[in-house]
C-alpha cells in the first residue's frame, strides 16, 4: 500500500507556501536557474560507470568493487542508476529508492516529512514539490551486519537541481554503517544539491553514518537533516568536506528523545579557494541521561569562509551531558573562520553542557620540531595538518577511517 | 683528532637580545662534550642555534659540520646532514602517533627496529599515542631518544637528559644514549659525537664524556675534564668561574 494521497497532498500544500521562503543561514539561491531534468540509464555494475563518474565515486569513498560493502545505491543526476543488495543480506536490510518506498509502504507516512518539515525553507519546499528520488534504507530488528552499505549521490550535468529525500530506519537493537559520497563528475558544473535526510534510530539501535562531500567551485549544496534517537540508541555522524564548493549550508539536528540516547558528530572541514561553508550540528537533549558530543576541525585556506556552528539544547529535567569542541586553523590571510558555539538550557537544571573553541595558526614550534627530525617544512606542515584533522573517530570501521585519512592526506598535500 | 664540528666566532641573538658571543668550539669525530652552566647562561641557545632553529639568529660567525658550512642551512637540511637534537620540552603533536612519526623518521622500512627500541625504552604502550601528549618527564626523554635512535644522527645534542627523570630511568636513558652514540655495543661506532647539557651531572655516571665546558654569561670558558668541572661546581658552584672572567 502506498503512502496516502491525502498525506502527500498535505506535504505539497505546506511546501507551496514556502517556495520563496529564505533559509535562516547562508546566501539565498535563486532556484529558477536550475531547471534541467536529466534522466540516466541503469547500469549492471559499478564498474560500468563512466570513467569520470567512477573516479569521482572513488574519491567520495565509494568502493566500486563492492568487496566490503553489503550493498550500493547510486544516483546520478535525477535517476537511480544502480541499486544492489548482496544476497547474503536480503531479509535483513531493505534498500530502495524513496519513490519506491512511498509507493510500497503506507506506514512510511510515520517517517516521511516528520522530523524535517517541507515548509522549513525554499529548499525543503523544492524537494517536496519536485522530488528526484533519494534512498530508503531499513535495517530489521536485531540485525548487525559486517559491512557498511554505500550510497552515492552524483551530479554529472550542469544547471540541475538534484532534490533527494533519504530515509533511514534502524529498527530495535539493529546496527548499521552507511557511507555516503556526494560528488560531481563534471567539475565545472553549476548546480545545486538539495538533500532531505530523516533518520530514525529505534530502541538500542546504532547508526554510524559517514558522509564525504566532494563538490566543486560552482556548486551549491543545501542539505536538511534531522535524526531521532530513541532509548539507548546511538547516532554517530562522521562528515568530511575536503574539496572546494561554491557554498554549502547545513545544520543537522539530532533529537535525543529516549533515555540514555547518545549522539556524536565528528566533522572535518577543509576550506579551499572561494568556498563559503556554513556547517554545524544541533543536539537536543530530551531523554534522561542523554549524551551528545560534537567535534569539529576546520582549516580555512585561500579565500574560504567557514562558519562552524554548534548548538547543545537541554530540555530534560534529568541529567544530560553535552560537549562541543571546535578548533580551527587559518592558513591564509584572506581566509576566515567563525566558530559559533551555543549552549542552551530550557530549565534543565541537571544538564552539564560545555564548549571549547579555538582558532590559531599552525604551530611553528611543531613544524620546526619535525624539521629537526629531517622533514622538510612542507612535509612537516602536511603531517601536522593531517594530524589536526585526524579525529581518531571511535567506532569507525577501519576501511572508512583509512579512506578519510587518505583523502585528508591527499588534500593536505595538494593545498600546500 | 679530526674535527666533526667547528664553530668560529659565533654570535647569537634571540629576539634582538645578544645571548652568545664569540663562541669558538670544536668537537672531534667520536667525541662527547658536556656543557655546564647556571640557568640562563645560554646553554640551550647554544645547541638550538647549532641545530638551526630560526629563533636563534646568527649575527656573526660560522658553523662548519663535517667540513660543510651549515651556517645558513635550515633545521631540516642540518638534520639530513646528520645533526639531531633531544629536546628538553618538545611540543605535543596532536593527531600524529609516535609510531607514525617513527615510521617517517625511519623512512618506513623499520617497523621491527621501532618495536625493538620501543621495548628497550619501555615505550611500546606509547607508540599509538599522540607524540608527547600527556607523556611524563621520563617518557618525554625516552621518546626523544627513541626518535633519535631511528634518525641515527652523527652529531647529537642532548638538552638535560636527566631533568624530571627518576633514578631508574636515568640508568635506562644513560644506557640507551650510549647505544645511540655507538658506545654501548661490542662494535663501537667511533664517528658519533655529542654535546650534552647537564645541570646535575648524573648522566656522567653512565656516559663517558671526553671534555667539559662551562658556559657563563653567553661565553664559553673553563674547558677541562668534565668530572673535574662537575666536582668544582658541586663544591663551589660557579663562583670561581665568575672570578675567572
Amino acid at each position: 500500500m502506498p503512502v496516502s494521497k491525502n498525506y502527500l497532498k498535505q506535504i505539497k500544500d505546506k511546501a507551496k507556501k514556502a517556495i520563496d521562503k529564505q533559509a535562516i543561514y547562508g546566501e539565498d539561491i535563486d532556484l529558477r536557474q536550475f531547471q534541467k531534468l536529466i534522466e540516466r540509464g541503469k547500469i549492471e555494475s559499478l564498474d560500468l560507470l563512466p570513467e569520470l563518474a567512477k573516479e569521482a565515486a572513488l574519491m567520495a569513498g565509494v568502493d566500486v568493487e563492492e568487496k566490503e560493502r553489503l550493498g550500493s545505491y547510486v544516483q546520478i543526476d535525477h535517476s537511480v542508476v544502480y541499486k544492489k543488495l548482496s544476497k547474503l543480506y536480503e531479509g535483513k536490510v531493505e534498500l530502495m529508492s524513496i519513490s519506491e518506498a512511498v509507493e510500497s509502504y503506507d506506514w512510511l507516512e510515520n517517517y516521511f516529512w516528520r522530523i524535517v518539515q517541507p515548509d522549513t525553507d525554499k529548499y525543503t519546499a523544492q524537494v517536496a514539490l519536485n522530488p528526484t528520488h533519494g534512498y530508503f534504507i531499513r535495517i530489521l530488528p536485531g540485525q548487525k551486519l559486517d559491512y557498511p552499505l554505500q550510497t552515492c549521490l552524483m551530479i554529472a550535468e550542469g544547471y540541475i537541481s538534484q532534490n533527494v529525500h533519504n530515509i533511514v530506519i534502524v529498527e530495535e537493537g539493529a546496527e548499521l554503517h552507511i557511507i555516503t559520497g556526494c560528488t560531481l563528475s563534471k567539475s565545472d558544473a553549476v548546480g545545486i544539491h538539495l538533500g532531505i535526510s530523516e533518520f530514525y534510530i529505534k530502541k538500542g539501535g546504532k547508526l554510524f553514518f559517514t558522509m564525504i562531500h566532494n563538490w566543486a567551485e560552482n556548486f551549491y549544496v543545501r542539505p536538511r537533516t534531522a535524526v531521532m534517537v530513541e532509548e539507548d540508541g546511538l547516532y554517530v555522524n562522521n562528515y568530511a568536506l575536503l574539496k572546494p564548493v561554491k557554498s554549502i549550508q547545513s545544520f543537522p539536528t539530532v533529537y535525543l528523545k529516549g533515555d540514555r540516547a547518545s549522539a556524536r558528530f565528528n566533522t572535518v572541514i577543509y576550506g579551499l579557494k572561494d568556498s563559503y561553508i556554513d556547517l554545524g550540528s544541533k543536539i537536543v537533549f530530551e531523554g534522561k541521561e542523554t549524551k551528545g558530543e560534537s567535534l569539529t576541525r576546520s582549516i580555512s585556506d585561500h579565500k574560504s569562509v567557514i562558519y562552524s556552528r554548534g548548538d547543545l539544547i537541554a530540555k530534560t529535567q534529568d541529567y544530560c551531558m553535552g560537549r562541543l569542541d571546535c578548533r580551527g586553523i587559518i592558513f591564509s590571510k584572506d581566509a576566515s573562520i567563525y566558530t559559533i558555539p551555543q549552549l542552551i538550557s530550557h530549565g534543565a537544571d541537571k544538564a552539564d553542557l560545555s564548549h571549547e573553541a579555538s582558532i590559531g595558526p599552525i604551530s611553528e614550534e611543531q613544524v620546526e620540531y619535525l624539521m629537526s627530525r629531517g622533514m622538510t617544512k612542507d612535509e612537516a606542515t602536511s603531517l601536522i595538518t593531517t594530524g589536526f584533522l585526524n579525529l581518531d573517530i571511535p567506532f569507525l570501521p577501519q576501511i572508512i577511517d583509512k579512506h578519510i585519512k587518505e583523502v585528508i592526506q591527499i588534500t593536505a598535500k595538494e593545498s600546500l | 683528532m679530526e674535527e666533526m664540528l667547528k664553530i668560529k666566532n659565533l654570535y647569537i641573538s634571540v629576539e634582538g637580545k645578544k645571548v652568545l658571543e664569540d663562541i669558538n668550539f670544536s668537537l672531534g669525530y667520536g667525541e662527547i662534550a658536556v656543557l655546564f652552566g647556571p640557568n640562563g647562561a645560554g646553554k640551550t641557545t647554544f645547541i638550538m642555534s647549532l641545530m638551526g632553529f630560526p629563533k636563534y639568529k646568527i649575527e656573526k660567525g660560522k658553523i662548519i659540520f663535517k667540513g660543510v658550512d651549515v651556517t645558513h642551512m635550515d633545521v631540516s637540511e642540518r638534520a639530513k646532514l646528520g645533526m639531531g637534537l633531544s629536546f628538553q620540552k618538545p611540543p605535543v603533536v596532536r593527531g600524529v602517533s609516535l609510531r607514525k612519526l617513527l615510521m617517517i623518521i625511519g623512512n618506513g622500512k623499520t617497523e621491527q627496529e621501532i618495536l625493538e627500541y620501543a621495548e628497550k625504552l619501555n615505550l611500546t604502550s606509547h607508540l599509538d599515542r599522540d607524540v608527547n601528549d600527556g607523556f611524563s618527564g621520563g617518557e618525554i626523554k625516552r621518546a626523544e631518544l627513541l626518535q633519535l635512535l631511528m634518525q641515527k644522527p652523527e652529531l647529537v645534542f642532548i638538552d638535560e637528559p636527566e631533568s624530571g627523570v627518576d633514578l631508574e630511568n636515568i640508568v635506562l636513558i644513560g644506557e640507551m644514549t650510549n647505544q645511540l652514540l655507538g658506545r654501548g655495543q661490542r662494535i663501537k661506532d667511533p664517528k658519533k659525537s655529542a654535546i650534552i647539557i647537564t645541570h646535575t651531572g648524573y648522566i656522567l655516571d653512565y656516559i663517558n664524556a671526553d671534555k667539559g665546558y662551562i658556559l657563563l654569561n653567553g661565553k664559553l670558558q673553563c674547558k677541562g675534564n668534565p668530572r673535574d668541572i662537575l666536582s668544582e661546581i658541586k663544591k663551589n658552584g660557579y663562583k670561581r668561574c665568575f672570578t675567572c672572567q
